[in-house]
């Protein structure tokens, strides 16, 4: 089979691998039909995950038919059409047990702190992604949901991760009603929260990023007021100003380790590798909030140490919450908002690029080039 | 909004009322109720589809790195490049030795992914499609996706993307002068 694999930093390509086997009885083996290039996979991509190995294949954003299945699988069989979260989980744990599905304790042996991850190093279990043709997908009877006939495929390969992520972030924020909401970042991810804080009661949602058309997109798709913090002194004190001086009720930090806005500490995080990630939106969350307020973070970041601004965290009395998002806990009423004319995912995509192209396609997604803000993958396309 | 005068009091800043807000926002309110959340509240058991208490090993085919904070090798676990040469060599130590509380553990990790990266390239060298760095690291993109106006405007990131062509030619440029003054230096030894 054709398949994307890591060659090292800032290097991949297309190559030959052998179509992966059932390796255990609940595995299944999905033929790919649609893939996602994520955020996160450009921490990969840049070399900041520890245990990114040469030979891996990227991709945690995935639909797909299936192909086989396991002895013991019993919920799919072949030529069912599926999408697959990205966490891998076994579903009977103590923390699946209880719905924390993304920090599964079964599934990782290189790492208590994580929980499984399709196409995402070894720190995340050693599994390879979804850039390709074929994938091995362990606990079919747990992940994989079939794709419901309604649903369109772009909307379904949105909804593994960055939708998912988005309204989990907003969750997370634990917002009222009348609550003012700062969203950093206008990835997709970044989009979907702002977007999805209007449906838990937001009265104002500002997105703040450095990217003009991610902006634009903001204020298209998501209805909100945006900040280009890169036209400002200071986007704390803005954030400030335009609250009374209070600072935002909730904060969500949807950018994580590569953060721009601080060239010591994005070169120090996403070029030397001497912290696990450029902490630049979480300080800015954490300034820019108010005090006894929420800061909700979805972004990712390694896990090496951070300079992070945690004493004003203590004296502002704030709450941080945080995880990566159990995606299908999501799923049932994300569906509803998508059917009920709410969310529209698929409007996130810029590119669909064909996967012997996905070099080229990680390199646009990383310059954010061209417009880029969701660029999908597609196996057996020209 | 415009910018009003602080007032410091207990009052809330002002903000469009509910009705306003539902006419104008698709969707505006409908999880207004945290029980409708699907993330409310953080623990909550429900059916997985796992029909399981203690899901079946999965063969270890060849030994399998864990961390030393795992009690056992979880039942389920991925299989892709195996450890070897140098670099398994620094990976197996930071398993071994250091648990994921110490910096060592991930240090050692990323140093490993450095010479997995140089054994990588070496190797390619031999094989019949030794890694090209043009078509690898689809820089081409830029001639083919607006490279130079994408970059116009306030965007930050350009004050540092200079240095990605350094971070990825460097190593090569550094390890092909240090090869040519060590033959040179055979060379001198030798006269």
């Amino acid at each position: 089979m054709r398949a994307m694999v890591y060659r090292g930093p800032y290097k991949i390509r297309v190559e030959e691998k052998d179509i992966p086997a059932i390796e255990h009885p609940n595995d299944a083996i999905v033929r790919v039909e649609l893939a996602a290039i994520c955020g996160s996979d450009l921490h990969l991509y840049h070399g900041m995950m520890p245990d990114t190995r040469v030979g891996t294949t990227f991709g945690h954003e995935f639909i797909g038919v299936v192909h086989e299945v396991g002895s013991s699988v019993e919920s799919l069989k072949p030529g069912d059409r599926v999408m697959v979260p990205f966490n891998i989980s076994c579903g009977s744990c103590y923390f699946c047990s209880r719905g924390l599905l993304s920090n599964c304790h079964n599934v990782n042996p290189n790492a208590t702190a994580v929980g499984g991850i399709y196409g995402y190093s070894h720190t995340t279990g050693g599994y390879d992604g979804g850039q390709a043709e074929y994938v091995r997908v362990p606990f079919a009877d747990v992940g994989p949901t079939v794709i419901p006939d309604w649903m369109d495929d772009e909307d379904a390969v949105l909804l593994t991760d960055a939708v998912a992520t988005g309204y989990f972030g907003a969750q997370l924020g634990e917002i009222r009603e009348g609550d003012t909401v700062a969203v950093f970042g206008a990835g997709p991810i970044g989009l979907v929260a702002a977007k999805t804080a209007w449906f838990m009661g937001a009265a104002r949602v500002i997105v703040i990023d450095h990217l003009e058309y991610r902006l634009e997109k903001a204020r298209s798709f998501a209805h909100a007021e945006t900040v280009n913090f890169a036209e400002l002194d200071d986007v704390v004190v803005h954030l400030k100003r335009t609250t009374d001086g209070l600072g935002a009720d909730v904060a969500i930090d949807a950018v994580g380790a590569e953060a721009d806005g601080s060239f010591l500490q994005h070169v120090t995080s996403a070029k030397l590798k001497l912290q696990g990630g450029s902490p630049v939106a979480l300080n800015w969350a954490i300034d820019g909030v108010r005090k006894g307020g929420t800061v909700s973070v979805v972004g990712a970041y390694g896990p090496i140490f951070n300079a992070v601004k945690f004493g004003d965290a203590l004296n502002k009395g704030l709450t941080l919450r945080m995880n990566q998002a159990p995606v299908k806990r999501q799923w049932p009423r994300l569906f509803e908002h998508i059917r009920n004319g709410h969310l529209k995912p698929s409007e996130l995509v810029t590119h669909r690029i064909p996967l012997e192209h996905i070099a080229e396609g990680y390199h646009i997604f990383s310059a954010k080039l061209d417009g880029c803000i969701k660029p999908l993958v597609v196996p057996g396309a020209n | 909004m415009s910018e009003r005068i602080p007032v410091y009091t207990s009052a809330a800043p002002p903000v469009p009322s509910a009705e306003e807000l539902r006419a104008r926002i698709p969707g505006w309110g409908v999880d207004l109720d945290p029980a409708d959340r699907p993330s409310y509240p953080k623990e909550r058991a429900e059916p997985t589809g796992a029909h399981w208490d203690l899901p079946e090993q999965q063969e270890e085919t060849f030994p399998r790195e864990r961390s030393v904070e795992h009690m056992r090798l979880t039942p389920v676990f991925g299989t892709v490049a195996p450890l070897h040469g140098l670099s398994g060599a620094i990976r197996r130590l930071a398993y071994e030795r250091y648990s994921e509380a110490r910096a060592a553990h991930w240090l050692l990790l990323i140093a490993g992914d450095r010479v997995d990266a140089a054994e990588s390239h070496l190797r390619s060298l031999a094989s019949g499609r030794p890694d090209n760095p043009v078509t690898e690291t689809g820089v081409r993109a830029e001639l083919s996706h607006d490279g130079v106006g994408s970059r116009r405007g306030s965007r930050v990131d350009v004050n540092h993307q200079w240095m990605d062509p350094v971070l990825v030619a460097g190593p090569w440029v550094l390890a092909g002068a240090a090869a040519v003054a060590g033959v040179r230096a055979l060379l001198r030894r030798g006269r």
